[in-house]
């Protein structure tokens, strides 16, 4: 560790992400009242000092209030990429041992992964009633086939290693070898597989609530600022827009960073350099 | 008091109907040490799978000194070291927990296999072949081991180093009363070490 290598820039990167994130959720939450303040003496103002990301049709501050909205996305894609890749997990186990759990588990993969990603979330959401719930439960229920498959995947190629065979062999118990031989093969994989939901999650919550399926429209979500904006930009009004979708991609895209970055520390091969 | 496979028959699955192994019969006495000869694909490494339970034959049975060899729980009396010891230990894991993962060590086995201190702490991806051939070779001469099943397990070693691996396992045979199986294509090197030669 006396170098600045790859593995300290990761995790500098990681760490950087990490924060940002942490501070765009802490301030959400602590701006949430100020986002709902209207004052029509200052209603349609474009970006200025005061106001950076300008106000809307009736004074809302764009900055507290896509704050608050990134802040509620982060939260429940927290909880959605949570919910889902604990279901992956057991689904993936499950798979492993073979017979006809794996048969139904597979099918089970193959047919969600099947349907488009947003035509599922949408059905789902409408079928557990809409709003917060509706979200949570369409996004958590479609996302976890691609990681249950990556982990049902690890667990079989370890099945079979040899040098899991031959821990068995030597006397070695059942839950050791669990401990010892898979654990640290398989908590890479679910944490990356964790974190990379996150942007999924995010996105399709913002899709399916600006397509009106998901969060109501009382709530500062980003989806809905997003359609709400939609009825000004033809009257010139770009910033409703713009700041909003923009922070979007930034937090999309910082969560992808953090992921990537992940999987290059946790990286089997990478992990004594 | 022997390790036999009587009738042993035997097909990977998915490879057409004609089989691996077709009613192969092999005796290993304790301290006896048999040679294992015989073309490439002939069966030789699938033979010793069988033999140390990685797979069931589908004809015939594997006995160790009279009992079924899938009655033994705990620690196999019977360890194969394999041709390739990338496959056999572990990445993630650090040599020194590979080479204690049935146990403690013998005082004086590293010494004699020549692993230095030092490797005990490193990943496997950071010794060659012939080192971790060594922490295999180690791993199972365990005190209940009374057979030992060897497929080519110096191919990828030099002269010097395959002769002081040799040299040593003997010594260790003699000592344990271990069956030793040596799977080799190098008729010299078998004539050499083995008391009894059966081609395959």
């Amino acid at each position: 560790m006396r170098h600045w290598n790859g593995r300290r820039a990761a995790l500098a990167l990681l760490l950087l992400a990490l924060l940002v994130l942490c501070a765009v959720t802490a301030a959400g939450c602590l701006l949430g009242e100020q986002a709902m303040v209207t004052d029509f003496s200052r209603k349609n103002l474009s970006p200025c000092g005061a106001f950076l990301f300008g106000t809307d049709w009736m004074g809302r501050d764009m900055l507290a209030r896509t704050l608050t909205g990134l802040s509620l996305s982060i939260r429940i894609g927290l909880l959605t990429a949570g919910v889902s890749a604990v279901l992956a997990l057991v689904l993936g186990l499950a798979s492993a041992l073979g017979g006809w759990v794996d048969s139904v588990v597979s099918w089970c993969i193959d047919l969600v992964m099947g349907i488009p990603h947003i035509l599922l979330v949408m059905l789902i959401s409408l079928a557990f009633g809409k709003g917060f719930v509706g979200v949570v439960a369409g996004v958590a229920l479609s996302h976890w086939p691609s990681l249950a498959r990556v982990i049902r995947g690890e667990v079989l190629q370890l099945k079979g290693a040899t040098y899991v065979r031959t821990a068995e062999k030597l006397g070695v118990s059942r839950l050791q070898i669990a401990r010892r031989h898979f654990l640290p093969h398989l908590l890479p994989q679910f944490l990356t597989g964790l974190v990379l939901q996150f942007p999924h999650a995010i996105l399709h919550e913002a899709s399916v609530t600006f397509l009106g399926f998901g969060l109501s429209s009382e709530q500062p979500a980003i989806g809905v600022i997003l359609s709400e904006s939609m009825n000004y930009l033809t009257t010139g009004k770009w910033w409703l827009a713009v700041f909003p979708g923009l922070s979007l991609v930034l937090v999309v895209v910082l969560f992808a960073a953090m992921g990537e970055q992940l999987r290059k520390l946790l990286d089997p091969a990478s992990v004594h350099r | 008091m022997s390790l036999e496979g009587m009738g042993l028959t035997f097909g990977y699955r998915g490879k057409g109907k004609k089989g691996v192994l077709d009613h192969v019969d092999l005796c290993l006495e304790p301290g006896e040490r048999l040679g294992l000869s015989g073309p490439s694909g002939r069966g030789k490494t699938t033979l010793c799978k069988l033999l140390s339970g990685y797979e069931r034959p589908d004809k015939g049975r594997v006995l160790v000194d009279g009992k079924p060899l899938g009655e033994y729980k705990g620690l196999c009396p019977v360890q194969m070291i394999w041709q390739h010891p990338e496959t056999a230990v572990d990445p993630l894991m650090k040599l020194g927990d590979t080479l204690r993962e049935g146990g403690p060590v013998e005082e004086g086995l590293l010494e004699a296999l020549h692993i230095q201190p030092a490797w005990l702490d490193r990943y496997p991806t950071e010794l060659s072949g012939g080192e971790l051939q060594r922490f295999c070779i180690a791993r199972a001469l365990r005190p209940g081991v009374k057979y030992l099943l060897c497929d080519e397990i110096t191919a990828m070693l030099d002269l010097i180093t395959q002769a002081q691996m040799w040299s040593f396992l003997l010594e260790q045979a003699e000592r344990r009363q271990l069956g030793l199986l040596i799977v080799s294509h190098n008729s010299a090197l078998l004539e050499r070490l083995c008391t009894r030669i059966q081609p395959l």
